[in-house]
């Protein structure tokens, strides 16, 4: 039954996806492509390129984009469900204990503690996103000739860009996009 | 305030924050505190501060948690109802539409180059968010987390551990720092 596996996939994603909805990338990257094999690497980008375009939280996006490639439309609302049940949950859990108590210290703590490993999980799914776009696939091993040399050149100027002048990210997609769709036309 | 007016207006709020805002939690948390602070004066400074700390405690998109809060905190369990649907609503109806586009279009070679040309973006959008997270680590000056980081990325990317053991280890040493951390504030609070 393809639709109550993708609710407990992206109930799974969501109830682990701590710190934000960056978070949820890794868990979505090992979850979708190395556990179940829904979608391959190319595709993980793909729904990434899309969900820094459009409005919204990048955990739904990624969540009702991807469950439409893997089983349709209802693929898509079963899997927001999924990632935004744990949520619904929690959240309120937390908010009765918090107005109860008011005291959420533990529970702080406990977070404070997973945000470093999160930073790693996040730059671990980096890695492959950054070895997909500048050899095309992330597999060892790697010839330095299969390198997009074009590739290279986005990427910095696009990281200079952000780190420089604080450009958003909607920016960088929509200029490395007109850029791309122009020099890979002409090549 | 009549109950129905109330969701209707809990629902258009969130609604419309969701629809128009690009680049996730951190950009529309502050313009949702705008609007029910500021704007509709529901919920006072303080108490919206804290919303935010509980809706960071949580997991799941920060955007999202926050508003189930503030529904959860006008109308209780309906109110957090109304407030979800309002907040993913937008994307969803939104990310609908545009996987059918896709697939219509991706094998198209000037979409293809489009995407490609994207894809150096989206791995600077990464590396950009990467290193603004790994940086507020550093900038705590603390030895702990700073180790927790460095031996969690060698477990993940060099040993391919399982992402869940690592949560659960990092949680747990969250939690004994914390343990210890109030032990001491106890005992402080004692010998004075």
């Amino acid at each position: 039954m393809i639709y109550l596996e993708l609710f407990l996939s992206f109930f799974q994603i969501g109830i682990l996806s701590f710190g934000g909805g960056y978070a949820s990338l890794p868990l979505i990257e090992q979850e979708l492509i190395t556990v179940q094999g829904w979608i391959t690497n190319q595709q993980f980008i793909d729904i990434l390129t899309l969900s820094e375009m459009t409005p919204g939280p990048i955990a739904i996006n990624a969540a009702t984009f991807s469950g439409n490639q893997i089983a349709g439309i209802m693929g898509g609302i079963i899997a927001t469900i999924g990632v935004t049940l744990p949520s619904v949950i929690i959240v309120q859990l937390l908010a009765y204990f918090y107005f109860k108590y008011q005291n959420l210290s533990i529970v702080q703590g406990v977070i404070q503690g997973v945000r470093p490993a999160v930073v790693a999980l996040i730059a671990s799914a980096g890695v492959t996103i950054f070895m997909t776009a500048m050899f095309g696939h992330s597999d060892w091993p790697i010839a330095l000739s299969e390198i997009n040399w074009v590739s290279v050149i986005f990427f910095a100027v696009g990281l200079f860009l952000m780190r420089k002048f604080k450009a958003s990210p909607i920016q960088i997609i929509l200029v490395t996009g007109v850029a791309g769709g122009i020099v890979y036309s002409l090549l | 305030m009549k109950k129905k007016e109330l969701y209707l207006t809990l629902f258009r709020s969130t609604f419309f924050l969701s629809m128009f805002t690009f680049g996730g939690g951190y950009v529309i948390v502050p313009l949702m505190e705008k609007k029910f602070v500021n704007e509709l004066g529901w919920i006072d400074e303080d108490e919206m501060l804290n919303l935010i700390a509980i809706g960071q405690s949580a997991p799941g998109p920060i955007a999202v948690n926050t508003s189930i809060l503030i529904g959860y905190r006008m109308a209780g369990f309906t109110g957090a109802m109304v407030t979800v649907f309002g907040t993913i609503l937008p994307p969803l109806a939104i990310m609908t539409g545009l996987a059918y586009i896709y697939l219509a279009v991706r094998d198209n070679a000037l979409v293809n180059n489009v995407l490609l040309g994207m894809q150096a973006g989206v791995a600077a959008i990464i590396v950009n968010v990467v290193i603004n997270m790994a940086l507020r680590i550093i900038k705590q000056k603390k030895i702990v987390p700073v180790l927790v980081m460095i031996a969690a990325l060698i477990a993940g990317i060099v040993f391919q551990v399982n992402i869940l053991w690592l949560l659960f280890v990092s949680a747990l040493i969250g939690l004994i720092m914390t343990l210890v951390d109030l032990k001491n504030k106890h005992d402080k609070g004692e010998s004075k």
